[in-house]
C-alpha cells in the first residue's frame, strides 16, 4: 500500500508532467476564467491512478499519458453510416475538429448552435453559465479529472442553446483521420423551459479523445440522446456526461458501443427539480481487445423523480466490461423511484465482467432497486432454437441481440431503435 | 420414417446414470403411435436424444429417420429433415418476438432443404390463420416467446410451430399435461388436422385421456428405458382403469 499523502503527490506531479508546456487556449473572459479554474481543479486533484478505489477495474494510463499509441483506422466497408437516411442537421467533427466543409448550415428553428472555438473567443456568452460549471460540480463526492483537464483545453464543441421544440435532430457526426491524433472536444448543451431537441452522436471521435458534454435542462425540457461511438477496434476514449434537470424535465441518454480498446463513459445526473425523468442506457458488444467502463452517478435531490439506468454487456474472448452505478437519493428526495440493472452475457470463458452497484439513501420514503448479472448463453433457450431448425450461428446471434433488446428499448424513437438494432446485427454477423 | 434400434443412453457427465436401456420401435408414414409410462421411465429423454440435445451419451444402437442416421446430425439438421419435437416444457425466450421466431425457424429450415424462403407477407397470412385455428390471438404472436403464457397457451404455441413447420415426424411430449378441457380439445383439433398419409406422430403422455382425441394406430408401455408391451389402443384404457402395477409386474415376471 502506498501512503494517501504519497499517492496525492504521484497524482499532482503527473498532472505537472502532462501540463508541462501547455498554454491555456486564448479566449474571451468567460472563456479564460472557465479554464484558468478548470485547470486549478486539475493541478489540486492529479491525474486519475489505478490505484484510485474510482479507477480500481480500468487503468487510466493509455487515457493520461502525454503520448498517444496509434490505433489503426477501421475500415467500415460498404456499411452505411448510422442515421444517414435521418432528416437531421448534421456537424461534422474529423479527429475531433470541426470541419465546416462537411457540414450542414447549423441552422435548425428555435436553436442556437456555435462552435466553441468561435464563442470562446468572446467576452459574454450564455454558455459561461454552465461551461466547467456542471464539470466542477461533477468533482464531488468523487473527482473527474480528465473531465476537467478537458474544460481547461478543449477547443473543438458545439454549443448549443434551444428555445423550442427542434424540428430535426441535431447530428454530430465524427470521423478519423489520423492514427495518432488526440482529440479533447466539449459540448454544452442548454435547453430552455419546455424546449425539445433529439441529439445523436456516432462515430469514433479520435485515435484516442476525450469528451464532456455538459447538459442543463430547464423545466419540462425533454433531451433524447442518442450516441454511437463507432466500431474502430483500436481507438481509446473517455467521455463525461454531466447533466442537471430543472423540475419536470426528461433525460434519456442511450449509448451503442462496439470494439474500441478502451472506452471509460462516465454520466453524472443530477435531478435537482421535482418530478424529472432521467433514463440512461448502453449496450455494448466487445471482442478480445476491449475494455468498456461504464461509470455513472445518479443524484435524486428533488422529489418525485424517476431514474433508470440499464446497461447490457456482451463480451467474449478476453473483453472486459465494467460497470459502477450509484444511486445517491438526499433527504428531500421523498417519493424517488430509482432503478439500476447492469447485465453481461459472457460468450466465452475469458471474458470478464466487474459490477460495482450502490445506493446511497437518505429519504425514507423511496423505491430503489438495482440488480447486477453475468451469464452466459442459456442452454435451453439456444437448444429449444436450434430443435425448431434454426442454425447454431445464427440462434446464438438472435439470444445476443434478445439480450441487448431490454437496453435498445430505453430508446423511444422505434424507428431509431430499430436502425441500431440493424447495425449491430450486421456488425455481429461479419464477426462471427 | 421414424426407426429405434436398440437404443441405450446415459448421462453424459455421469455415465452411472443410465436411462435408455434398449429402446427399439419402427414407425410407419402415416401411423400414430403413443408411449405411455410411469415418471422417470425414460420417455422425455428419448425424445431429446432424437431431437439432439445435449448431455446424453448414446452407448449402444441407433435411430434414422427415413432412412437417414439421425443421431449423427445437428439438432437443426434433424428439424430441416423433418423431425420435430413439441416439449414438454416449452422455452421462454424474453427478448424475442414469437413471430419473428416463427419466422426464422421457417426460413431457416426452408433455406436449409434448398427451397425459397417466404416473403413476410406470405409468412404473415399463414402464420394468422393456423394461429387462428389455434385460438393464438395477435397479441400472443407478438410477445416474447413462451413470456407469460399459461401453460395452455405455451401447448398451443408449440402445436402452432408444428403446423408452421410442416414436419414429417412430430414428437409431442406429454402435450396435455396442465391442459383443461378446451385447451385439450383445440390442441387435438389442432394435431388431428395435420394427420395425412405421409406424416407420423409419437405422443408421449401420462394419461389416457388425449388418447380419446388423438387416437392412435399402437400403443406402446415404457418402463425403466424400454418398451415392455406393445398393444392396440385397448392398452391404453387398460392402463387407465388398472394403472401400471400390473403391466410391471407382468414384465418383471
Ligand atoms: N439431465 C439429467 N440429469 C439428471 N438426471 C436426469 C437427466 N435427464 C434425465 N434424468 C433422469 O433420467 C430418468 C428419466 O427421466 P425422463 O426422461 O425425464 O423421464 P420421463 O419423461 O419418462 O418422466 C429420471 O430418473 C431422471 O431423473
Ligand atoms: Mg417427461
Amino acid at each position: 500500500m502506498i501512503p494517501r499523502a504519497k499517492l496525492v503527490q504521484q497524482k499532482r506531479d503527473a498532472a505537472v508532467t502532462w501540463l508541462d508546456g501547455r498554454a491555456l487556449p486564448e479566449g474571451g473572459v468567460w472563456a479564460t476564467k472557465a479554464r484558468k479554474a478548470a485547470e486549478d481543479r486539475l493541478r489540486d486533484m492529479g491525474m486519475p491512478s489505478k490505484r484510485d478505489e474510482y479507477w480500481r477495474y480500468t487503468d487510466p494510463r493509455r487515457l493520461t499519458e502525454s503520448t498517444v499509441q496509434p490505433a489503426v483506422l477501421h475500415d467500415t466497408g460498404d456499411a452505411l453510416p448510422l442515421f444517414d437516411r435521418v432528416d437531421r442537421v448534421k456537424l461534422v467533427f474529423v479527429d475531433g475538429v470541426f470541419d465546416a466543409e462537411a457540414s450542414d448550415a447549423p441552422e435548425l428553428a428555435g436553436a442556437e448552435i456555435s462552435q466553441l472555438r468561435d464563442a470562446a473567443r468572446s467576452d459574454l456568452h450564455w454558455a459561461r453559465d454552465i461551461y466547467g460549471v456542471l464539470e466542477a460540480r461533477g468533482q464531488t463526492p468523487i473527482s473527474r479529472p480528465l473531465a476537467s483537464l478537458n474544460t481547461a483545453f478543449a477547443t473543438n464543441g458545439v454549443l448549443i442553446r434551444v428555445a423550442g421544440k427542434a424540428p430535426r435532430p441535431l447530428a454530430l457526426i465524427y470521423r478519423r483521420s489520423q492514427d495518432t491524433a488526440d482529440a479533447l472536444m466539449h459540448h454544452v448543451i442548454r435547453l430552455d423551459a419546455g424546449a425539445e431537441l433529439t441529439l445523436l452522436e456516432d462515430g469514433p471521435v479520435a485515435a484516442r479523445y476525450n469528451q464532456v458534454t455538459e447538459i442543463d435542462l430547464g423545466e419540462g425540457a425533454v433531451l433524447n440522446h442518442i450516441r454511437a461511438q463507432g466500431r474502430d477496434h483500436e481507438r481509446v476514449g473517455a467521455t463525461h456526461l454531466f447533466a442537471r434537470l430543472g423540475a419536470k424535465a426528461q433525460l434519456k441518454s442511450f449509448t451503442l458501443s462496439a470494439n474500441g480498446a478502451l472506452t471509460r463513459n462516465e454520466a453524472v445526473i443530477w435531478l435537482d427539480g421535482s418530478d424529472g425523468t432521467a433514463h440512461i442506457a448502453g449496450a455494448c458488444v466487445g471482442d478480445g481487445a476491449f475494455h468498456h467502463d461504464d461509470t455513472v452517478f445518479v443524484n435524486h435531490a428533488a422529489p418525485r423523480c424517476e431514474s433508470r439506468q440499464v446497461y447490457k454487456k456482451v463480451l467474449r474472448h478476453g473483453a472486459v466490461g465494467v460497470f459502477q452505478g450509484k444511486i445517491l437519493v438526499d433527504q428531500i428526495a421523498q417519493l424517488t423511484d430509482g432503478y439500476q440493472i447492469s447485465q453481461s452475457l459472457l460468450l466465452n470463458e475469458d471474458a470478464q465482467f466487474l459490477a460495482k452497484p450502490e445506493l446511497e439513501i437518505y429519504a425514507d420514503d423511496v423505491k430503489c432497486s438495482h440488480g447486477s448479472t453475468s451469464g452466459e448463453i442459456d442452454a435451453n433457450q439456444f437448444f429449444y432454437l436450434r430443435a425448431r431448425g434454426v442454425p447454431e450461428a445464427q440462434a446464438r446471434m438472435l439470444l445476443v441481440l434478445a439480450f441487448l433488446a431490454e437496453a435498445l428499448d430505453e430508446i423511444d424513437d422505434h424507428a431509431l431503435a430499430a436502425e441500431l438494432r440493424d447495425h449491430l446485427e450486421a456488425w455481429l454477423n461479419r464477426r462471427t | 420414417m421414424l426407426n429405434i434400434n436398440n437404443l441405450h443412453a446415459e448421462l453424459e457427465e455421469d455415465s452411472e446414470v443410465k436411462i435408455l436401456k434398449g429402446f427399439s420401435l419402427t414407425i410407419n408414414p402415416g401411423e400414430v403411435h403413443a408411449i405411455m409410462g410411469p415418471n422417470g421411465s425414460g420417455k422425455s429423454t428419448l425424445s431429446y436424444v432424437l431431437s439432439g440435445r445435449d448431455g446424453y451419451a448414446v452407448t449402444e444402437g441407433g435411430a434414422t429417420l427415413e432412412g437417414v442416421d439421425l443421431l449423427e446430425m445437428e439438432p437443426e439438421e434433424r428439424a430441416a429433415s423433418g423431425l420435430f419435437l413439441a416439449f414438454q416444457y416449452p422455452v421462454e425466450i424474453p427478448g424475442v418476438g414469437n413471430m419473428t421466431f416463427l419466422r426464422t425457424a421457417v426460413n431457416a429450415q426452408r433455406k436449409a432443404r434448398g427451397e425459397a424462403e417466404l416473403s413476410a407477407g406470405e409468412f404473415l397470412k399463414v402464420v394468422r390463420a393456423k394461429a387462428n385455428e389455434l385460438q393464438i390471438d395477435a397479441d400472443m404472436l407478438k410477445r416474447p416467446v413462451n413470456v407469460g403464457f399459461s401453460g395452455g397457451e405455451k401447448k398451443r404455441n408449440e402445436i402452432l410451430q408444428m403446423a408452421m413447420l410442416e414436419p414429417k415426424m412430430c414428437i409431442l411430449d406429454e402435450t396435455d399435461s396442465g391442459l383443461d378441457v378446451d385447451a385439450m380439445k383445440l390442441v387435438s383439433d389442432g394435431v388431428n388436422a395435420l394427420r395425412d398419409a405421409g406424416r407420423s406422430f409419437l405422443v408421449i403422455t401420462h394419461y389416457q385421456r388425449l388418447l380419446n382425441h388423438i387416437k392412435p394406430d399402437f400403443v406402446h408401455i415404457m418402463s425403466d428405458g424400454r418398451i415392455i408391451k406393445s398393444g392396440g389402443p385397448e392398452l391404453a384404457l387398460e392402463v387407465e382403469e388398472n394403472g401400471y402395477t400390473d403391466l410391471l409386474a407382468e414384465a418383471a415376471a
